[in-house]
């Protein structure tokens, strides 16, 4: 089942599109890392998915077949905005009774359990939760919805490195445990490195990365060597990003990992991190996924469709 | 904090050991995950019949996939070192296996002795180490291993491309 499949998606606010030509068939079960600059159209596809939002162009259905923003797909999905909306003025259990009323979907006794081992008191009022609390509140209100998608969108911004681990935690548990699918935004790359199986980069609202952690990590490989010979190594190969010194210079290519790289270079993997910088540097690179053979689970990248800026 | 609550409400720790990452290692999750079982496993902190963390707890701990935990099981049970019960969780089967221990204080002597010579050469620790790296590529190079994927590593292994240089030095 894909938890979203968009063509040729596109908004437009007035004059200028906030995504465009947005295609991706994204596979279920898995923790997806929605990354990318400030703008780049991130908070738009997730609210596009979540039904907030309808499309200028293009389609999009998300869990196998449901239109985004139906009924059915409201049902099965959870989304938590940017700001973690909650009633500041209210205690945390009218809090959860508020959420009890307006969903169908409710399971109460998951809700007590997380708050308790969380040592949030239920007398407590929102406002006076620190914004780890907050954060985990929201998360346990969306999770006790029972949802097969959790969309969440920038849930570690505010928070202390701390209270980002447990966030972290918490939603990879509920993973480990129901087997839900995530879609997360975020800009805190070390965090997602760990938890993502697989990654979009977004780029000026459009889509510029997309595939496997483990595939794009094993199809990409930094090269280090003689400057002399840069140009020519850029022409046999795929170059996303490279970096010239006077006599050495580091190229981050496309390449298999089991490519031992060519003579006198150097080659060594690279990690998320380091992958999601080079193609934020060269916005007119694109890795996406290639003609998929064996269904939309397996999104390749055949070395053909590389792109040199 | 949530994870030591979560802890506390099993009754008991599933496992003698609990799972600790090394952000600077540079190594895959799951690789550090295997080589800790291994070294727990030398060092006698786990022995056979022990259960290993549960994926739930590993990854409430860790902050890391699930998918990461499970990869690190599948391969220590390929290798015969664990077994999964089905509702109860992985177990440790096996010793390590193919070099017995005598055999590794050994080639660590072995070891010692050029580590010994190349220090009287006038070698520091990183010359030492980059000449033993680069010698250990050429050589599975020269073997037929690919460099950069160990060769215990099933092909078409989700996770296995991230397992460069896993294949360390015991």
């Amino acid at each position: 089942m894909t938890i979203i499949d968009c063509a040729r998606l596109g908004k437009r606010y007035g004059r200028s599109w906030a995504l465009r030509d947005c295609s991706l068939a994204i596979p279920g079960g898995q923790f997806v890392a929605l990354v990318g600059p400030n703008g780049a159209g991130k908070t738009t596809l997730l609210q596009i998915a979540v039904g907030l939002i309808t499309p200028t162009e293009g389609t999009v259905t998300v869990l196998g077949c449901e239109a985004a923003g139906s009924p059915g797909a409201l049902d099965r999905i959870a989304f938590v905005a940017q700001d973690a909306p909650l009633y500041q003025n209210l205690p945390v259990g009218d809090m959860l009774r508020v959420a009890a009323h307006m969903n169908q979907r409710w399971d109460p006794q998951l809700a007590r359990t997380r708050l308790a081992e969380l040592a949030i008191p239920q007398r407590q009022k929102v406002a006076s939760l620190s914004g780890g609390q907050q954060a985990q509140l929201a998360l346990t209100i969306a999770l006790a919805r029972r949802p097969e998608l959790l969309v969440l969108d920038e849930p570690l911004a505010m928070l202390d490195p701390l209270a980002r681990h447990d966030f972290m935690a918490a939603v990879l548990a509920a993973v480990a445990e129901d087997g839900l699918s995530v879609i997360m935004s975020s800009h805190v790359l070390a965090e997602l490195e760990r938890a993502a199986d697989y990654l979009i980069l977004v780029s000026k609202g459009r889509i510029q990365v997309a595939g496997e952690v483990d595939d794009l990590l094993s199809h990409h490989r930094l090269l280090t060597g003689p400057t002399a010979q840069t140009d020519k190594q850029a022409e046999r190969m795929s170059v996303v990003h490279a970096r010239r010194g006077g006599s050495q210079s580091h190229l981050l290519v496309r390449a298999p990992a089991a490519d031992p790289g060519p003579a006198g270079w150097e080659s060594r993997p690279v990690g998320l991190e380091e992958l999601v910088l080079a193609y934020l540097r060269e916005p007119g690179v694109a890795a996406l996924p290639g003609p998929t053979a064996d269904g939309p689970s397996r999104a390749t990248i055949g070395p053909s469709k590389g792109v040199r800026a | 904090m949530v994870i030591d609550k979560e802890a506390d409400s099993h009754s008991r720790p599933s496992s003698p050991i609990q799972f600790q990452l090394d952000p600077g290692s540079g190594l895959p999750t799951y690789v550090q995950l295997i080589r800790q079982v291994e070294h727990a496993l030398r060092l006698g902190y786990l022995k056979p019949g022990d259960q290993l963390p549960t994926v739930k707890e590993t990854v409430a701990a860790l902050a890391i996939n699930p998918n990461t935990v499970l990869k690190a099981y599948r391969d220590l049970e390929t290798r015969g070192l664990a077994v999964g019960r089905p509702g109860q969780g992985t177990f440790v089967d096996g010793t390590l296996g193919k070099v017995a221990l005598p055999q590794l204080a050994a080639l660590r002597r072995t070891l010692l002795t050029w580590l010994g010579t190349a220090a009287e050469a006038g070698l520091d620790d990183d010359a030492m180490d980059a000449l033993f790296s680069s010698a250990l590529r050429d050589f599975s190079r020269s073997r037929g291993g690919s460099a950069g994927a160990p060769a215990r590593q099933a092909p078409g292994d989700r996770r296995g491309s991230r397992g460069d240089n896993a294949e360390g030095v015991a």
